[in-house]
Formats: structure tokens, C-alpha cells, sequence
């Protein structure tokens, strides 16, 4: 089976730092793959490019489009990237937010709305049944994300484990086939971690979205990840199954020192 | 309270020792004399005190209003807010409003209702300034550039060519989007201070353009006998004329405030909003900033275009020296006091902003000094304007029983 997305090569510089270094990589439809590594390892860096935020010095990655055919994501825009299917998260919550929750969602729905500004100003039939499909659209996702009730306040006046949830569902908006999410649980407690577990699973489950996953939480890894990538200083360190991952000597070594195992970190 | 006392006295003190050498001693040259005007340190020193105390306390109250709210429980919408958004209650205030402007010709002299259309086209500027700055967020200062190209571009077409009103009123506003498009291609990359100073060079530039390219704009002598708009080939008094283009610009304000509104709330429109808030985010959520960007631009300017064209008919007499820095200005003003996004608080900050110096000329050497002043109180106590914008709110079936819950 061919890949959804394929890394090969990658490398990432920033004038004399080497960000990312020959990374392979490869994700299935509907499968999850966890990328660790301590902090500064590159796993960001390696979301910026897949998403064309930063153009990678040496490398490229390809995404098995829609029809079957593969692209490049070379020199593509964020936008454009978006709109072949590739949509992420930020690690520091990035929202709107003086706009509404449902705004926020439906911005979501912007690359796959069509109207103009013509439409805009003449509100014909077409552009305004769009609108109101873009709303309850929003909305259904606002609901499945257990955010319904906020979905006319102002983003930043959201609870922190909603807002999470709410970036989550923007970018399920999208429609993307793959979803890139970055540092998902950060600053959750236990339980919004639970509740967010359930609603990747169930992302996976019934959307059947690929997902790749940054999070330093390795009981949400090991719960989720079908296959684990461990980055250390821009390079592959391990890639397996989760068993195999934590095994690893070299995984071991650069979380914990030499003793340590990796249960007692989680 | 003793607080701000003490360092209202401390201020008073400090401000009465810093312009002592300016205000009190006065050394006359010839005589050879110094004079001491000892009374005026007292007057500097009371109301240093009397204004400090004030500032003092208003921020207290604004800080300590504030804790009360994250603290207690969500304070019941007030009663002016109640009022504002029962429906029926909007509609009767816009008819009112309507209708008041549909009368001011028959009950103001003449002068004023010129005033009240220089307000008008003030407030279409604005409004079309405001999808630029307030919706999507760029600041832009030298917009009255825009504004310039139409009323040129009137000028110029009528003079060469003998092109009617009617028919440059497009011209204008097509114009001008397409400087707008100009400018907006070498500033896509620019963000925040660095695009307000190049669009501030782009105002300055097609000023000193028109003052100096005779062969174009006839430089700083202007163009004369513009023609008035003609209506229905009706032969009309100049006092009639100009009452007849206060109706149009009564017109052109519904146009632009209907268009801007639908704009607001579309598609567009969120995506110019979203660009303000963050541009990266929005980039990644699959907006093409390069098209919101640049529609924005061209969108706002054309506003300004056609305004420009209707100044021109208004005035039969444009040169440069009407489109300086300081119209960008108080454009500027207008946007930021009526409260970025808000279309009516843009058009209740145009109204007062060009109206009131007008009606207050004793202080019209102060002008700028008033409204720095009025900018400065209102970004510490009113940051959002005077009407807040407000979002929009989507009523959906399954919710309302789960809106009800909420307090």
C-alpha cells in the first residue's frame, strides 16, 4: 500500500543549525503515528515544513492525493497545502480570538466554500444557502466536539482544555485526510487528557483521518500511536511500534540517561 | 484615595518645577528687567493637580470595575444593552436616524447641510478604510491617497475627455482599487509598522505627484470649473445643486454601508477578519492571504475612489494641498474612535469628528491637540471604540434549550 504521506530526505536549516536532518518518514491512511523526542529535537520544525510554513533546504515530501495520484508539497503555500488535505494545530494555541467559536470553525470551512466577493455583495440564493450549510456544517463539529454551548462566545473567552478542542475541530473543518496535532495535551489535567484520547480515537475511528501526533504525554502515545517516531537533534533516532519503541536503548538514552525505564517518566 | 492624592501632589510639584523656567521668569532684554509671574506657577500647579487626581481615579475605578467582573458572577446585561438588541427598538432608532437626514436640508441653512455632506463623504471614506484596518487589519496611513485618484481621475477625465459625472463614478472607484492593487502588491510581505510606513510613503508620493507633474495634474494651481453632477438634465440653482448632491451622498452612505455590511458577514469577510487576528493561523486553515490581502485593499480604496469623484463635483476646485497626510489622519481617527470593525461606531466617529470642529471653531487651533487627547482617553478607558463590534450570533434548533442553562 502506498503511503498517505511520504518524507524522504528531509533536511531543515537555519543558517549553520541543522533543524532536521535526513528524515524519513511515512504515514498510512487512518493510521496514527506519534513523533517524540525532547524538546528542540525538530518536531515542530518538521511540521512547518510538511505544512509549507518553511521551505525544507534539501528533501521533499509527497501526499497521495485524492484521485490516487501522488503531489509534491515542494514550494507549496500553507493555504494550498491545506487545501490538498494536510491541517494541523498549533503547540501554542492559535485561534481567532475576538471571533466567535463558530466563526473560528467556519474559517475552517473556508477552503471548501466557494462564494465570492460578487456573491458577497448581491447574497444571491446560491451564496447564502452556502453560508448556512458553512454554519450548520460548523456547528455539527462544534457539537461532536462537546463545544456547542460556547459556539457564539468569543474564542479567547473559551475554558483552556475547550480551546484546545476548538483548534482540533478548525481543523476537522478542513476536511483534511491528514491531521498534524502539536502537543495536543499540553497543560491538560488528567481528565481533559481522557476526554481528548476519546476524541482522537474517535476521529480516527469514524472520520477515518490520519493522524500524526507531537505530545510529550506517553500515556497518551502509547494509548494512541500505532507506530512511534522518536527525533533527537533533527535525526531519526527509533521508529517502530510502541512495544519496540520503548525497548529501544537509544530511545532510552537520550529520554532518561542510562537507568531509567521509560514507565516511570509517564 | 491617599494614594492618588500624594502622587497627584507629586506630579503637581514636579510639572510646577519642569516649566518654571518657561512660564514663570521672563527676562525683557531691553529694560533689562526680570519679571516674576509668580501666579502662574500656582495655576499650573492647581491644574496639574485637579486633572492628575481625575485621571488617577478614573483608572481606579476602571481597574477595580473590572475585578468586580471576573470575581463575581457575569453581570446582567445592562439596560442600554438590552435595548440595543431588541430589534424592533434598532429599527425604529435607523428610521429615525434616516429620517432625521432626509430632513436636514429643509430645516439647516445651506452651509450646514454642506458641512453634514462633507461629514457624509468623510464617512464613506472611513467605512471603506475600515475594511482594511478594522476588518482585515492592516494599517494602512496614506489611504487618502485613494481618495485623491478619484477625485483626479474625475477631474482629469471631465477636463480631457468631457466624461460626465455619472460615468466616472465607476471610472473613480475602479481607479482607485486598482492603486489599491498596486499598493498592495510590494506590501503583501510587510506586517504591522514596517506597512504603515511604506503605505505613508504611498500618500506622500501621489501627493507630490500631483504637485509637481504639470503636464498631468496642473500641480499645485489645481483644476477649476469641475462640473456638478448633473440630475435628470434638470437646469439647478447652485443652491439647489449642492442640495442635490447632499441627497446623493445621502445615497452613496446606505450603499456603502449596506455593501461593507454584507461584506462584514460573508465569507470575505471572515476571511479579512481572521487575517487580523493571526495571519499564520489563518494561512494554515487554507485562507490564500494574498487574495484577502489584496481584495481588502482594493475593496477599501474604492470607497475613497468614489468619494474622491463626488469631493470634486462638490468643491468644482481640487488642488494637492486637499489631500495631505493629515486627512489620512483623521481618517485614521475616525476608524480607531468609532471602534475598528464597527460600522455604526465609524459613522457616529465620522459625524462627530468632522462635524464638531466645525461647530466648536474657538477651539479650531486645537483641533489636533483635542483629538491626540480624546485618542489617548479613549485607548486606556474605551480600547474598543465607542460601539464595540459586535460578533454576530448564530441561532441554531438543537441549541436554544442548552442556551437557556446558561446564565
Amino acid at each position: 500500500m502506498t503511503p498517505l504521506l511520504a518524507i524522504r530526505q528531509l533536511t531543515m536549516d537555519f543558517g549553520g543549525l541543522r533543524a532536521l536532518e535526513a528524515l524519513d518518514l511515512s504515514i498510512h491512511p487512518a493510521q496514527t503515528v506519534a513523533l517524540i523526542g525532547p524538546n528542540g529535537a525538530g518536531k515542530t520544525t518538521l511540521f512547518n515544513c510538511i505544512t509549507g510554513i518553511y521551505r525544507p533546504t534539501a528533501g521533499e515530501a509527497r501526499l497521495q492525493a485524492a484521485d490516487g495520484r501522488s503531489t509534491s508539497l515542494q514550494g507549496l503555500k500553507p493555504n494550498q497545502v491545506t487545501a490538498l488535505g494536510i491541517c494541523r494545530t498549533f503547540q501554542n494555541i492559535r485561534l481567532f480570538g475576538h471571533m466567535s467559536a463558530l466563526e473560528n470553525v467556519m474559517i475552517g470551512r473556508h477552503c471548501r466554500t466557494r462564494a465570492g466577493i460578487a456573491g458577497a455583495i448581491l447574497r444571491n440564493r446560491r451564496t447564502r444557502d452556502e453560508e448556512r450549510q458553512a454554519a450548520d456544517d460548523s456547528y455539527r463539529l462544534l457539537t461532536k466536539f462537546g463545544l456547542a454551548r460556547h459556539a457564539n462566545d468569543p474564542a479567547n473567552s473559551l475554558p483552556y482544555g475547550a480551546q484546545r478542542r476548538l483548534e482540533i475541530a478548525r481543523a476537522m473543518a478542513t476536511e483534511p485526510r491528514l491531521l498534524l496535532l502539536d502537543e495536543p495535551a499540553a497543560g491538560m489535567n488528567a481528565q481533559e487528557t481522557q476526554a481528548l484520547d476519546r476524541i482522537i480515537v474517535r476521529l480516527r475511528e469514524e472520520e477515518g483521518v490520519a493522524i500524526l501526533l507531537i505530545e510529550h504525554d506517553m500515556r497518551l502515545v502509547m494509548s494512541l500511536a500505532q507506530r512511534i517516531c522518536v527525533v533527537d537533534y533533527g535525526r531519526k533516532i527509533a521508529e517502530g511500534t510502541p512495544a519496540e519503541v520503548r525497548r529501544n536503548p537509544a530511545v532510552i538514552k537520550a529520554y532518561l540517561g542510562e537507568d531509567e525505564s521509560m514507565e516511570a517518566h509517564a | 484615595m491617599k494614594a492618588e492624592f500624594k502622587k497627584s501632589l507629586l506630579a503637581a510639584l514636579w510639572f510646577m518645577f519642569l516649566t518654571f523656567p518657561i512660564t514663570v521668569v521672563r527676562v525683557n532684554t531691553i529694560e533689562r528687567t526680570v519679571a516674576w509671574r509668580w501666579e502662574r506657577l500656582i495655576w499650573i500647579g492647581a491644574a496639574t493637580f485637579i486633572l492628575s487626581f481625575i485621571w488617577r481615579r478614573l483608572l481606579h475605578r476602571k481597574q477595580t470595575g473590572r475585578r468586580e467582573v471576573s470575581a463575581g458572577e457575569v453581570r446582567p446585561p445592562s439596560r442600554w444593552k438590552q435595548m440595543a438588541a431588541d430589534p424592533r427598538l434598532k429599527g425604529l432608532a435607523l428610521s429615525a436616524a434616516a429620517l432625521c437626514f432626509l430632513v436636514i436640508p429643509l430645516l439647516f441653512s445651506w452651509n450646514k447641510t454642506i458641512l453634514v455632506t462633507n461629514a457624509l463623504i468623510y464617512v464613506v471614506i472611513a467605512l471603506g478604510l475600515n475594511i482594511v484596518v478594522g476588518l482585515a487589519g492592516q494599517l494602512v496611513l496614506g489611504y487618502v491617497a485613494f481618495f485623491a485618484v478619484g477625485a483626479y481621475s474625475y477631474a482629469l477625465l471631465n477636463y480631457h475627455f468631457a466624461v460626465g459625472f455619472w460615468a466616472a463614478l465607476p471610472m473613480g472607484a475602479a481607479l482607485a482599487a486598482a492603486f489599491g492593487l498596486l499598493l498592495g502588491f510590494p506590501v503583501l510581505r510587510l506586517r504591522g509598522d514596517y506597512l504603515a510606513i511604506v503605505t505613508l510613503g504611498f500618500g506622500e508620493i501621489i501627493r507630490i505627484v500631483l504637485e509637481n507633474w504639470n503636464a498631468l495634474s496642473f500641480g499645485p494651481s489645481g483644476i477649476d470649473n469641475i462640473p456638478p453632477p448633473g440630475f435628470f438634465g434638470l437646469a439647478l440653482t447652485l443652491r439647489q445643486t449642492h442640495i442635490a448632491i447632499y441627497y446623493l451622498m445621502v445615497a452613496l452612505t446606505l450603499l456603502t454601508i449596506l455593501v461593507v455590511h454584507r461584506l462584514q458577514h460573508s465569507r470575505i469577510g471572515r476571511s479579512w477578519e481572521a487575517l487580523r487576528e493571526d495571519e499564520t493561523a489563518a494561512q494554515a486553515m487554507g485562507i490564500d492571504t494574498t487574495g484577502a490581502k489584496l481584495s481588502a485593499f482594493a475593496l477599501g480604496a474604492c470607497w475613497a475612489g468614489m468619494a474622491g469623484v463626488v469631493f470634486a463635483a462638490k468643491q468644482k476646485f481640487i488642488n494637492p494641498g486637499n489631500f495631505t497626510i493629515w486627512e489620512s489622519i483623521l481618517v485614521l481617527c475616525i476608524v480607531v474612535l468609532g471602534g475598528m470593525g464597527s460600522i455604526a461606531g465609524v459613522v457616529l466617529a465620522a459625524l462627530v469628528l468632522v462635524i464638531l470642529p466645525e461647530a466648536l471653531r474657538v477651539f479650531a487651533d486645537y483641533r489636533w491637540l483635542l483629538f491626540g487627547a480624546l485618542l489617548v482617553l479613549m485607548m486606556v478607558f474605551r480600547p474598543g471604540g465607542l460601539v464595540n463590534a459586535r460578533r454576530r450570533a448564530y441561532a441554531f434548533e438543537p441549541s436554544a434549550p442548552e442556551k437557556s442553562e446558561r446564565p
